[in-house]
């Protein structure tokens, strides 16, 4: 009650309120409506070609004119979850063991340097990691495992590695330096070594948060489409380490610009099913957090 | 963005028609409609811009069905002037329709500069994109496996390539990239490699491949001589004028001035 005559008493709060509100509700709308909008012009596609057709056909030909158009993207989904396991299992260990460097055994200056190292590799737009990774290790992959074409699932692999990198080391980072200074004290007043310290005590009590980190690298990786067209070949096949392969993210970007009918529709689809793993990886990232606040 | 446009457009398209034949006779305003070649958007849309900007209260239409479509709704009177990206068949000529080449998309055939491969005629390239020929050494090159690099489906310059060498639908490519800037530095990154890219856009990094001997240059694409090209032409109705606003755009569009805004779209201008 009190708290409510405070507001009617200065009607400038009000006013500063109702634009805070305001800007909420525009962020909370876009959402709202672009998941209105993606699943009303995503639907229709599904219906027309069958979720079962749909989402287990291996063959995309949306544009085949002397034979009908096939739109089955298998080869998209399996070439997305490869793509970003690989990311994780190359990009985590690197990041979660810089991220323990730099949060507990870095010098101070160094731990500066490095830090804002992190900061400026997430700064840098995708496009430039795709063009150093098609100038670069396009032709590097091609000379080094001697295959005919260095764009492949490979390539697009160690891209997103990269690119995941910062997320995961800037989220370890704050989870590992909010471990209380006490549990680590205890565990040098009990003869640990400095090492066995960190990964013993402070990495277990900073669990929640790494995982947290991993997950949202996850999500950076699967939604990245700009630098990973530029690398990866964008042929429709099924995914090989060496095949050139076309991602989720980049099945919608490289047809999008000509496109109509089914075909356009059939894009919204996959734009739908990419949300939807977006979605449930959102929901992972909100466990994990929670988890870490109640912990 | 484009799509917008023509849909806004073809809005005021309707507008017009229902405003009745007013607008025809009107002094200011007046339509031009196009139907037809969706490979023609970016040449026809370069064209109708600057024409809107030229003659203001002018309204431009595309509408992008494809050629076939385009020479039927000139035949049926739905459009001023149907656009195609082939030459009038006989039989459509025996029908009243007039063809005017507008210009011509020529295909240059890249590979990579260090590529002993100079020259290739047609069919070869039709098996080497079907993948009836794999290796260099088939064509006179060295022993290494063919890289073959397109365009995405849909790109005007792919519909080009595929439909001058009978390859639609079976062209195994091993990397489909999504501009020519794309093609044209992946193919001067890997030896093996080949590609297509419109004469327009070419670049030293890459060498263009003569075909059955002549070199893509204006000149032979204009002649005809290089045979990896196609018109984009303007279709009309024989013994029947066109509305003022309409011949005002097709005079604009052949006229020496459209040169330049064609060879910006990426085809040769034919006049």
């Amino acid at each position: 009650m009190k708290q409510n005559k405070k507001h009617t008493a200065k009607p400038i709060e009000a006013i500063v309120h109702g634009v805070f509100l305001v800007a909420g509700l525009i962020t909370v709308g876009c959402v709202l409506l672009i998941t209105v909008y993606l699943i009303i012009s995503g639907l229709p596609a599904i219906k027309e070609i069958g979720l079962i057709p749909f989402l287990f056909g291996k063959v995309w030909a949306s544009t085949a004119k002397t034979t009908e158009p096939s739109f089955g993207i298998l080869p998209f989904i399996l070439t997305s979850v490869y793509g970003t396991c690989g990311a994780i299992v190359l990009g985590v260990p690197v990041g979660f063991m810089a991220s323990v460097y730099i949060a507990k055994l870095a010098p101070k200056k160094l731990k500066a340097v490095m830090q804002s190292a992190v900061s400026l590799l997430a700064g840098i737009p995708s496009v430039v990691y795709g063009l150093v990774g098609m100038l670069v290790l396009v032709p590097g992959i091609r000379k080094l495992f001697n295959v005919p074409d260095g764009a492949s699932l490979l390539a697009a692999i160690v891209v997103l590695a990269i690119m995941i990198l910062p997320s995961i080391i800037k989220v370890s980072v704050t989870a590992l330096e909010a471990v209380p200074k006490e549990y680590e004290d205890a565990s040098l007043a009990l003869g640990a070594t400095e090492v066995e310290t960190h990964f013993k005590v402070s990495v277990p009590a900073a669990r929640s948060g790494i995982a947290a980190a991993v997950v949202l690298g996850v999500g950076r990786a699967i939604g990245e489409a700009m630098a990973v067209m530029m690398v990866s070949g964008n042929a429709a096949n099924m995914p090989g380490l060496f095949e050139s392969v076309r991602f989720l993210t980049t099945a919608v970007a490289s047809e999008m610009s000509y496109s109509g009918g089914l075909q356009r529709q059939a894009l919204f689809s996959i734009a739908l099913v990419l949300f939807v793993f977006i979605m449930l990886i959102n929901a992972a990232l909100n466990f994990f957090l929670k988890r870490d606040k109640e912990a | 963005m484009k799509k917008i446009m023509m849909i806004v457009l073809a809005a005021i398209t309707a507008a017009t028609m229902l405003a009745g034949c007013a607008a025809d006779n009107g002094s200011a305003g007046g339509s031009v409609s196009t139907d037809g070649s969706t490979s023609m958007e970016k040449v026809i849309g370069a064209l109708g811009e600057s024409f809107m900007a030229n003659n203001q209260g002018t309204t431009f239409t595309y509408n992008p069905t494809g050629s076939g479509s385009g020479i039927k709704a000139v035949l049926e009177g739905r459009c001023d002037i149907g656009l195609s990206s082939r030459s009038l068949k006989d039989d459509e000529k025996s029908e009243g329709l007039n063809e005017t080449v507008l210009a011509y998309d020529g295909i240059a055939i890249i590979v990579n500069p260090e590529n002993p491969v100079n020259d290739l005629d047609l069919e070869t390239i039709a098996k080497l994109y079907t993948g009836e020929i794999t290796n260099w050494k088939g064509v006179g090159g060295s022993d290494a496996e063919v890289v073959l690099i397109g365009r995405e489906a849909g790109s005007g310059t792919r519909d080009g390539f595929e439909s001058i060498t009978g390859t639609a639908d079976k062209c195994q490519y091993r990397q489909e990239l999504t501009s020519t800037g794309d093609v044209i530095t992946t193919v001067s990154q890997n030896p093996n490699a080949i590609g297509y890219a419109s004469l327009a856009s070419l670049k030293d990094s890459v060498k263009a491949l003569t075909v059955g001997g002549v070199a893509p240059t204006e000149d032979t694409v204009k002649d005809g001589s290089y045979v990896v090209q196609r018109p984009f032409v303007l279709v009309t109705k024989d013994g029947e004028a066109l509305s003022e606003t309409a011949q005002k755009f097709y005079d604009y569009a052949t006229s020496a001035d459209a040169a330049d805004i064609i060879a910006k779209a990426g085809a040769v201008a034919a006049n």
